[in-house]
């Protein structure tokens, strides 16, 4: 494979494909398609976190002028296959959080959707809700699902723990027994919402067939034909799903909510119907991902060699299992090269919005309890906690504690890379603290497809099917045009929908430019490969004979061709006479997705007086493969350093004692703003992946993992103790000063 | 229910609409006329994804009335460019890839233009403060604070 270096289009920062709709208001997002005769549909939410629903009557709603359809869960096929996904769309026999969708009616206009919304009867059943996993662990607890078992084990009691999961390599006592020192942590860290800027939005139309079109904003819509399909009782043929601009996700956009309750509604109506989430029903009823209890141990002798690490781990899962527990268990010691060590994880289940996927899902949570641990024996062994994880790091050949061995990674590069770091090496200001910590993220490859059509002018229409949420068109666009040997400005990538490409899995799991990327790739060399076919024939020769280089045919060295070389806008110009059009496709399940690895370190000040803690420096070092468009590499890791330092400083969700979320909005619910922030420092490490033909890795769900240790560990260097839990907000800074004050 | 005749100017053109009475001026503008550059984040006034100019002065579109635009010039996303040419607002963001999801973009760029209109050579403490009512959730601010610095130091040279 070349080198970075030798790239021609790889490795710029051109303006992406999309950009100008995006900077004039053009772009159409979610909520932006209106249809001639469309109707609008609110949904009604439960006012209780646990409660029974005993009956459901919308007549007086449907009655009301301007409205035109109502449904509730009596609406929907229900049976022993009922998915949990289905049920979370629209409730049953019972309502699980404050918020849970229980009715939804369709009206002329919003307004009077919403005033309709008053006329449906629920009475309902209050129950006793369960809001933690603590006590939703306990002997006793009210049972969330009365006929959950933990890993379905029939022979044991209804529980609140879905699952539990355990991962262990040698003898952990063994291991500690050596050690000459032994640290631990325990800390909680509450639930927090991905907090894209754009509520979730759907249009849906259904003919007198059953057939029916979804507009939405989604990560996946393929995976939006095969949910609402099932939610619906209908075949996946029978829906067709357009992807708009989509408003940020970060995980939070790959489930549905709202897309089969549009569809009934309009098949009720026979209207198209258009939903529209407001910032309060996100909040409520949308992601977010779990919060945790976790406890972290790790034992190591004098020298810094660590002996032994466990983990225990609890992930609220909300009203439904699967919290990402199970990959908070498998990132939580992905940095070290370990002989013993013991993981135990739980799913729980509590009275809150069903999580959803939300960067890294699961890493960060787990990864700020051992990468606290990890600080805190450094302290206790008078180590730099860069050189500590430089004496114990995973490296090519380790075998990773959830079973694999690494191939080449860049963890000891993104270490070393810190410590030649000139924010490292600067002392640093009086009165402030620093911190470091280890991010990880597995990344995942899984299916794709691609085409790469020739236009009759030489120009390449890429068509695939991720919607792009942060740049990557300009990346197909890059890799398209280092493949064929052509301008980046004479590739288009357009995202097609369900009906215009083949199968795509979702827009996560850092995937896209890995996986979508590697199809487009082999679409572009299925392109080069006829057009040298067109070339043979042309010069009537063998294929054989012909190579292609800097976006033209060639004849191979020592073939005697009377002609000159065809470029690629000569074989489109020409296609009708050879052949016909040239149209390049690819699908692929694509393996080897390379594991990301990363270094942050911050500098914070905390004010004694108020307990704010400013960030005064932030530093994100991060193996990205190869980056393909190394701007939107940047972006994505200083994106995910504010949302973790959002996390760390600020975000939770709030509760009152009955399981209602009392900051449901972005003034209490605070994400980041300019102000709060500091520019953030970037270095990107680039150790190729071998199973991409450029090297990519993906890039997008690493830089949210280490933000919150990294953070803690600075607040701790710089308070002299530490606060073990999150968020590490005003109010708890500042009683904790006073308690340590006090002790 | 009876709706309110309004009357006003967008992006320097005379405009009419019809609102009822509680509908934001967001709202009007997405729903009445069609100009859905203009992004509903919140609809409490705390993302600045709807900011607008209004008679020259930044506000959230979710927090006014559209009855209260009656005589007033409303500038939106979609009036910053002059005919195919982009504000060097915008070509900044485009150019130092500020943007990755998009949603925020039109606020941030309304906002932006704001503050280089009435204060060309901003720092980057006053760009921080001045851009603190516009919520990015993918960029972490840093690329959006880049643009508009280079936006002031194109604008700086021209001048």
């Amino acid at each position: 494979m070349a080198e970075a270096h030798d790239y021609k289009a790889i490795g710029t920062r051109p303006v992406r494909p999309d950009g100008v709709d995006k900077v004039t208001g053009r772009a159409n997002f979610g909520a932006d398609l209106n249809l001639p005769n469309m109707l609008h549909g609110k949904m009604l939410r439960s006012p209780h976190a646990h409660a029974r629903i005993k009956r459901v009557d919308v007549s007086r709603a449907l009655a009301m002028d301007g409205v035109y359809a109502a449904c509730s869960g009596g609406d929907f096929p229900t049976n022993e296959r009922t998915t949990d996904l289905a049920k979370n769309c629209m409730a049953r026999d019972k309502a699980l959080y404050h918020g849970h969708a229980v009715a939804a009616v369709a009206a002329r206009t919003p307004y009077i959707a919403e005033r309709a919304l008053d006329l449906i009867e629920v009475e309902y059943e209050p129950l006793a809700p369960v809001l933690d996993v603590d006590a939703a662990m306990a002997d006793g607890a009210v049972l969330v699902d009365e006929n959950l078992r933990t890993n379905g084990d029939a022979s044991k009691p209804p529980s609140n723990v879905a699952a539990i999961v355990k991962f262990e390599r040698g003898d952990v006592e063994q291991g500690f027994a050596e050690a000459d020192v032994v640290v631990e942590v325990d800390c909680r860290v509450p639930t927090a919402h991905q907090g894209y800027i754009e509520p979730h939005a759907c249009t849906a139309t259904i003919n007198e067939e059953g057939e029916a079109t979804v507009w939405c904003c989604t990560q996946g819509h393929f995976d939006v034909r095969s949910l609402t399909a099932n939610v619906l009782g209908k075949s996946v043929g029978e829906i067709k799903v357009i992807p708009s601009e989509i408003g940020g996700g970060f995980g939070g956009k790959t489930i549905i909510y709202l897309e089969p309750i549009a569809v009934k509604l309009s098949e009720m109506s026979g209207r198209p119907v258009k939903m529209v989430m407001t910032r309060e029903e996100v909040f409520r009823a949308t992601g977010p991902t779990s919060a945790t209890h976790c406890r972290a141990k790790v034992g190591a002798k004098r020298d810094g060699k660590i002996t032994a690490a466990s983990a225990w781990l609890a992930y609220e899962a909300g009203a439904f299992a699967g919290a990402p527990v199970g990959p908070g268990c498998m990132s939580i010691l992905a940095p070290y090269d370990l002989e013993h060590f013991s993981i135990e994880g739980h799913d729980v289940l509590v009275n809150k919005p069903k999580v959803a996927a939300y960067r890294a899902p699961g890493a960060p949570q787990a990864m700020h309890a051992m990468e606290s641990a990890i600080d805190d024996l450094a302290r206790e062994l008078g180590m730099d906690p860069i050189d500590l994880r430089l004496k114990n790091s995973a490296d090519e050949g380790t075998q990773a504690p959830y079973g694999p061995v690494f191939p080449a990674i860049g963890f000891r590069k993104c270490l070393e890379a810190t410590k030649a770091h000139p924010n490292y090496t600067k002392p640093k200001a009086e009165g402030t603290g620093r911190g470091v910590a280890a991010g990880f993220w597995f990344n995942i490859g899984m299916q794709s497809s691609a085409e790469a059509r020739l236009s009759e002018d030489g120009t390449v229409t890429v068509v695939e099917g991720n919607p792009d949420i942060g740049g990557s068109r300009a990346s197909m666009c890059l890799m398209a045009a280092e493949t064929l040997g052509v301008p980046y400005e004479t590739v288009r990538t357009h995202v097609g929908d369900t009906e215009s490409t083949g199968f795509c899995n979702v827009t996560g799991g850092s995937r896209t430019t890995f996986a979508t990327g590697l199809a487009v790739v082999q679409a572009c060399e299925d392109i080069i490969a006829q057009c040298k076919q067109r070339a043979a024939a042309t010069w009537d020769v063998d294929v054989e004979q012909v190579d292609w280089a800097d976006g033209q045919a060639i004849p191979k060295p020592g073939v005697n061709v009377d002609a000159n070389p065809l470029s690629l806008r000569d074989i489109a110009k020409n296609a009708g006479r050879t052949g016909g059009p040239i149209l390049g496709r690819a699908s692929v399940n694509a393996q080897g997705a390379g594991a990301s690895f990363s270094v942050n370190f911050a500098d914070v000040k905390v004010d004694r007086e108020t307990g704010k803690i400013d960030v005064l420096s932030f530093t994100g070092i991060q193996d990205a493969g190869t980056a393909i468009h190394p701007a939107y590499v940047e972006g994505q890791m200083q994106g995910g350093a504010v949302q973790g330092l959002g996390w760390a400083l600020n975000e939770e969700y709030i509760y009152d004692e009955n399981g209602v979320m009392e900051n449901a909005g972005f003034l209490d619910y605070r994400v980041p703003v300019a102000s709060d922030m500091p520019m953030i420092d970037t270095q990107i490490i680039e150790v190729p992946n071998p199973s991409h033909p450029y090297g990519v890795r993906g890039v997008g769900e690493t830089p949210i993992v280490a933000p919150l240790a990294a953070t803690s560990n600075a607040a701790r260097d710089a308070l002299g103790f530490r606060i073990a839990d999150l968020p590490l907000s005003p109010p708890r800074v500042l009683e904790a000063i006073d308690n340590q004050a006090d002790a | 229910m009876s709706r309110v005749h309004v009357t006003l100017s967008v992006n320097g053109e005379p405009r009419e609409m019809l609102c009822e009475a509680h509908q934001s001026l967001l709202d009007a503008l997405r729903d009445e006329l069609g100009m859905t550059g203009t992004k509903e984040g919140c609809a409490t006034g705390d993302c600045g994804a709807c900011s607008v100019l209004a008679d020259g002065r930044l506000v959230c579109s979710c927090l006014m009335l559209g009855v209260e635009a009656e005589g007033m010039d409303i500038t939106t996303i979609e009036g910053i460019a002059q005919g195919s040419e982009l504000h060097v607002v915008q070509r900044k963001f485009l150019e130092a890839a500020a943007l990755q999801c998009g949603i925020c973009t039109p606020g941030f760029i309304v906002a932006a233009k704001a503050l280089l209109d009435q204060n060309p050579n901003p720092d980057e403490t006053t760009i921080r403060y001045w851009l603190a009512g516009n919520l990015c959730r993918c960029t972490g601010y840093d690329k959006i604070v880049r643009a508009v610095q280079d936006a002031a130091q194109e604008l700086a040279y021209e001048a």
